[in-house]
């Protein structure tokens, strides 16, 4: 059984099946990506209280599901790492940090952009802003501390426990936070009191959140066969790759 | 196969008990030998306590309002400075790599070092707030919930703190690091810290907030000793 591990675990198999499954990931992100955004942007109908600017919610919502999934990827990748010492894994944490970081950037920053109309500023503490912005913190934790040792090993043991920890901690402060929010302010502000939307708007929603995912995996898979041949560049299966004319 | 042969190689663990004694006297005895440092927590909470009227007004009123936030983010803060010496010293001197090689269970020797840390420094804090409180004018009536719930929160904090100080130990600037590693983490003890705090201000029970206090240092006081292990293996490897 271990053995099948390992072997799912290599990275000359992994680079293998990743050259075969990342066109379809980019197929189907383009695909939704554009179908969802002509459609989110531009066909939906306008909301009868927020105007177009509810339009945000079209990269806003996605971008918010990624930045918490893609941490709890991360530890799970991390987990494997650690437990299977699987090289694959590592690097895909490795690669996951950023993209979880500027996801989660882009949420806070389209939210603050959505709440300029819609609230009439730019920033509130309310409970989701908040933890959103911890988890900000925390990636950039996790990034900065694998970039902190000279030895790239200890650097990804390092961050693997971070991430770990984290992931722990996340449901946690999320908890925390929101109670610290009901504690300390009357809702002046309410995310979650939404007429229900019809499904001309949620339907492109779902849509651009597959778009977004499989964006996600496709550019995962490219990071981590880049993050393969850097690492793996003197092995003999790799020195093949090159000599493929192209 | 070849983590058996190390475990049959390995002596069964006799004396866990007795390792954590002698690790938590021997930090206790170093930290006594060299008392100005163990008071620099203590001067730097004064300190930053003492700042924040001066910059932001001297009212007693406006005080009273924001006393319960600044007593424990200013804690909070020292016991975070206060980490970077936590395994810096027997990291330096190689005794951190006899704690690893010896065979007693590494994380009760760790959990040695973050009971001493939290002696030092967690509890004097906690017992040096009510002093600090009253330059605040924290509302009369809370003094014995902010000590209480800085006991329980600083311990927690010294908990999880440990595993960013263990993580960074081998850098040789680690100390901002921590803090970016570990100031995310340390927000729910610092909600429900003021949160039990300003319930005891507002004439409500504090103790749902300091049941949530002990919780959060009971799952700490079970997960974090395996991750500061954990932490400093990695430390020592690199």
């Amino acid at each position: 059984m271990w053995a099948i591990v390992h072997k799912f675990g290599s990275p000359q198999w992994f680079y293998r099946l990743s050259c075969r499954l990342e066109p379809w990931c980019w197929v189907l992100a383009a695909l939704s990506l554009g179908a969802g955004g002509v459609w989110g942007l531009a066909l939906a109908p306008a909301d009868y209280q927020q105007g177009e600017s509810f339009r945000i919610i079209y990269v806003h919502v996605p971008a918010a599901l990624l930045a918490q999934s893609v941490f709890i990827a991360m530890a799970l990748a991390s987990l494997v790492f650690m437990v299977w010492k699987i090289k694959v894994a590592d690097m895909a944490a490795a690669v996951m940090a950023p993209f979880g970081a500027a996801m989660t950037f882009t949420a806070l920053f389209s939210g603050a952009v959505w709440g300029v109309p819609t609230w009439g500023t730019w920033w509130v503490w309310d409970a989701r802003l908040t933890s959103m912005l911890i988890l900000l913190f925390l990636y950039l934790g996790v990034i900065a501390l694998r970039g902190a040792f000279s030895s790239r090993q200890s650097g990804a043991r390092a961050a693997s426990v971070l991430a770990m920890v984290g992931v722990i901690n996340i449901p946690i402060i999320k908890y925390s936070v929101e109670w610290w929010y009901t504690l300390h302010q009357s809702a002046t502000f309410s995310l979650t009191e939404r007429p229900a939307m019809p499904a001309s708007m949620w339907l492109p929603l779902l849509i651009m959140v597959v778009g977004f995912y499989s964006f996600f995996a496709a550019l995962t898979l490219l990071r981590v066969r880049s993050e393969i041949l850097r690492r793996e560049g003197d092995k003999r299966w790799v020195r093949a790759l090159k000599e493929i004319p192209s | 196969m070849s983590a058996s042969d190390g475990g049959a190689l390995r002596p069964p663990p006799h004396g866990a008990g007795r390792a954590f004694i002698a690790t938590l006297s021997r930090g206790l005895r170093l930290a006594f030998r060299r008392r100005g440092e163990a008071l620099n927590p203590l001067v730097f909470y004064a300190l930053v306590i003492t700042l924040f009227p001066i910059g932001i007004s001297p009212d007693p009123a406006l005080l009273a309002v924001i006393a319960p936030g600044l007593l424990w983010v200013a804690a909070l803060l020292a016991a975070l400075l206060s980490l970077d010496t936590l395994f810096r010293g027997d990291f330096e001197d190689g005794s951190l790599e006899q704690l690893i090689l010896a065979p007693q269970p590494l994380w009760t020797q760790t959990l040695a070092k973050v009971c001493v840390h939290w002696l030092m420094t967690g509890l004097p804090l906690a017992l040096s707030a009510p002093l600090l409180a009253t330059l605040l004018a924290l509302p009369a009536g809370s003094y014995a919930v902010l000590t209480l719930s800085l006991v329980l929160g600083s311990a927690t904090l010294s908990l999880v703190g440990a595993i960013g100080a263990a993580l960074t130990v081998g850098l040789a600037r680690g100390g901002v690091l921590t803090s970016l590693l570990i100031l995310p983490l340390y927000i729910p003890v610092l909600v429900f810290g003021t949160g039990a705090v300003e319930a005891a201000i507002a004439g409500q029970s504090a103790l749902p907030y300091l049941a949530i206090l002990g919780a959060l240092l009971a799952l700490s006081l079970m997960l974090a000793p395996w991750a500061i292990a954990a932490s400093l293996r990695i430390s020592l490897n690199g």
